[in-house]
């Protein structure tokens, strides 16, 4: 067991810092560009220098380099303390690119994947909807094929970004006469057309990041299928698989914890710091071993990964174990701020440092969020209980095939 | 970068899994734990002949000089068998003497608990929870008078270390003046407890005793917490199997969410936290600067979830789980055992916070 990295790492280590020390911040006129013109600027020197999407063929616009784990963690580590830009977050890089990557036909690869990974254009996922949450084999958005082009007709829901999107991927039923999950196809279409319409939903936080999406007649054409017809129940797995390998870090929840500390810190009961209450103390502490024990299994499964060594079912419980992380820190939080979590939330932001007040009783509801988003914890549950423990499916559930 | 066991680390966890199966299965534990006993000889000698009497003991001293961690997954590999034997006991009682001994001391006693020709054990408990070497009362001297409580395998041992005020440390033969022990009922009857009292006993002081009883009581947090997570993982496959098997209403228990909620949540409880008792014991031998506090938030949260992964294994078997006769209640007492021994997880919680500057 050894924490540190070798001398090849750390001779790696040593070149990210160098690039970064020489790249961010921007300098001269581009300091002046807005936000994401600079961050997109920084990007492409950063692929074009081998440290951002990496996996990515160089013909797609990555840096094609040999999958190492080790040196990604490095990256990310280096880029987060010089808190540089790093890989497109969201849906389409995350999700979309994984999917095109493998089952997407040439010129879907060559046409999406560059300007998605460089922030150019943004995607939203069109899976949920009203009657099919988790089910999505119940979905019944239809697409038509007419002469050249597709004709949606239907309803999404829970669309995360759909205002703000270029494009939208997404599962339509096809096969009107195939049962269930053969008759669903995967879609790519554009969400800047007349038969689409978004309309925003609001949270129980007061913002809106999610949405309805009605499609009366909306169109996209033959070929933006990825995969075959009726098999996008397949294509779709391979996004979902992706999707539980972006969640669950562990540097977020030690990040979030350590931000407890300093609100237990300025907070006060009774005249004291809320820190020393013995209570507040013994339930920090409690919290931490969670904490540390998810930030430990990050450490392990990362190892097993750098040795191509199967981490085990472990791996099914990151994003439930987050989500129970960020609820009981939520709780703590509300607890702390007592007659300050009667008023209306603030934006929430990540990530370490003091936050207020209002920002913490937006966590206190983004932490419901997470309990949901990507699958509900039940839904969770049952996939630690089946795939990870080999119990037998649901007895209700198998019945229905 | 490499957070994971070395192949002799693991071949060193899996001999022992094979000896336990080999040596001490369900059977074997349920006879030693039904006996009056409390203690097989037999089944220990097997355990010093694997070398594991002394096993972070310097090869100069007969032991095997390896780190805390490898200790700590043969107490991983023991709980998971509810292996009864003073394993814990005799391990920190070798530490202590070779952390806090004299030249001589370390010379006359390691290898004879090494080679497993006399049987050591910790009298650490003042009562009352007095655990931790700041709370011990019993006054130093050229002879001890007093009582220490909830001492592993008091009935059986040869050399007993003792906790005197101040936090330092001295020793007892058995046989001594005025040295006498009972067994005191313990729960976990497969780590028997009794109790030492001691009238104008002599003994020898333990030279660095007030440097080292901290270090040693922080090996017996973490040991204890690797028995938890051996203990658990066992408990959640022993349900997980049953819930498998046992059939209700036509189909296996299994199969129904409330269950299989439970399991999972067990499983979360129980997986992520591996690392927790690998990185204190790394942190023991590597980390001298988190070393404490690490085993502190190790023990204080793997005995939480074995015990409450007994309590839910009890329910998760029903009727059955409740009986003398199911081997869950073993690991039920196992779980309290390790709970309350050195100190409960309040107790450790609190230091935690105090060490962290809170």
């Amino acid at each position: 067991m050894d924490l540190s990295y070798s001398a090849e790492y750390e001779k790696f280590r040593g070149e990210v810092k160098a690039f970064l020390a020489g790249s961010w911040p921007l300098r001269g006129d581009e300091a002046k560009l807005p936000g994401e013109k600079r961050a997109a600027l920084f990007r492409e020197r950063a692929i074009a220098a081998g440290f951002l999407a990496r996996s990515i063929p160089k013909r797609y616009g990555g840096s094609e380099q040999a999958a190492d784990v080790l040196k990604a963690q490095i990256i990310r580590d280096e880029f987060a303390r010089a808190r540089a830009p790093g890989e497109m977050a969201g849906i389409g890089p995350s999700m979309l690119v994984p999917t095109l990557l493998e089952k997407g036909s040439e010129w879907q690869k060559e046409r999406f994947i560059a300007p998605t990974i460089r922030g150019e254009i943004v995607w939203c996922q069109g899976y949920s909807e009203p009657g099919s949450g988790s089910d999505l084999a119940s979905l019944q958005t239809k697409a038509e094929l007419r002469g050249d082009e597709w004709v949606i007709n239907g309803q999404k829901i829970w669309t995360s970004g759909a205002h703000r999107a270029d494009y939208m991927f997404c599962l339509c039923r096809t096969e009107p006469a195939a049962q269930k999950h053969g008759g669903i196809s995967y879609l790519l279409l554009s969400m800047k057309q007349p038969g689409i319409e978004v309309r925003p939903l609001r949270q129980m936080t007061g913002a809106a990041d999610f949405n309805e999406v009605f499609f009366t007649d909306a169109r996209t054409p033959k070929d933006w299928i990825v995969g075959k017809r009726g098999e996008g129940w397949l294509v779709s797995r391979t996004t979902l698989k992706h999707e539980r390998n972006m969640i669950g870090d562990a540097a977020n929840a030690l990040a979030t914890f350590q931000s407890l500390v300093s609100l237990a810190q300025r907070t006060t009961r009774a005249g004291k710091p809320a820190i020393q209450d013995p209570a507040i103390r013994q339930r920090l502490v409690q919290l931490e071993g969670y904490v540390r024990s998810h930030q430990y299994s990050g450490y392990r499964q990362l190892t097993k990964a750098a040795k191509s060594q199967d981490p085990g079912r472990v791996q099914l419980m990151n994003k439930l174990t987050s989500t129970n992380i960020g609820n009981e820190i939520a709780k703590l939080a509300l607890d702390l701020l007592g007659d300050d979590g009667l008023y209306e939330p603030g934006e929430r932001t990540l990530g370490a440092g003091p936050r207020s007040n209002a920002q913490w009783v937006g966590q206190f509801m983004w932490s419901l969020g997470s309990a949901v988003a990507g699958g509900t914890a039940n839904i969770q549950r049952n996939v630690i209980g089946e795939r990870g423990l080999g119990l037998p499916r649901d007895a209700a559930a198998s019945a229905k095939g | 970068m490499n957070f994971d066991l070395s192949e002799e680390q693991e071949l060193l966890q899996e001999t022992v899994r094979q000896f336990a199966a080999n040596e001490c299965p369900p059977t074997r534990v349920r006879a030693i734990f039904d006996g009056d006993a409390g203690h097989e000889p037999e089944l220990w000698k097997g355990l010093v002949e694997l070398g594991l009497g002394a096993i972070a003991v310097p090869d100069e001293f007969g032991g095997a000089g390896l780190e805390l961690l490898d200790q700590a997954l043969v107490a991983e590999a023991l709980g998971g068998a509810a292996l009864p034997g003073p394993f814990l006991a005799h391990s920190l009682a070798g530490l202590a003497i070779l952390w806090a001994g004299s030249d001589l001391q370390k010379k006359t006693w390691l290898p004879r608990l090494a080679a497993g020709e006399r049987l050591g054990t910790v009298a650490f408990d003042d009562g009352g929870e007095r655990w931790q070497p700041s709370d011990w009362s019993l006054p130093a001297g050229p002879t001890l008078s007093g009582v220490k409580s909830a001492v592993p395998f008091a009935e059986h041992a040869d050399l007993f270390v003792v906790g005197t005020a101040g936090g330092g440390l001295a020793l007892v033969e058995r046989g001594a003046r005025g040295a006498v022990t009972r067994d005191l009922h313990g729960v976990d009857r497969t780590r028997r407890l009794g109790e030492l009292a001691l009238e104008n006993t002599p003994c020898e002081s333990l030279p660095n005793g007030v440097a080292a009883s901290a270090r040693v009581r922080d090996a017996g947090l973490v040991l204890l917490a690797a028995d938890a997570f051996g203990g658990a993982q066992h408990l959640l496959e022993a349900s997980v199997e049953y819930a498998k098997t046992r059939q209700q209403f036509g189909v296996t228990i299994g199969s129904f969410q409330g269950l299989k909620h439970q399991l999972a949540n067990l499983a979360v409880e129980i997986e992520p936290a591996r690392g927790l008792y690998w990185y204190a014991a790394h942190a023991f031998d590597h980390v001298p600067e988190e070393s404490e506090r690490s085993a502190a938030l190790a023990k204080a949260h793997l005995t939480q979830v074995y015990m409450q992964t007994a309590r839910d294994a009890v329910e998760a078997h029903g009727g059955i789980g409740f009986t003398w006769e199911c081997d869950v209640q073993i690991y039920f007492k196992r779980a309290m055992f390790d709970r309350a021994f050195l100190g409960t997880p309040a107790v450790h919680r609190e230091r935690a916070a105090a060490l962290a500057g809170w």
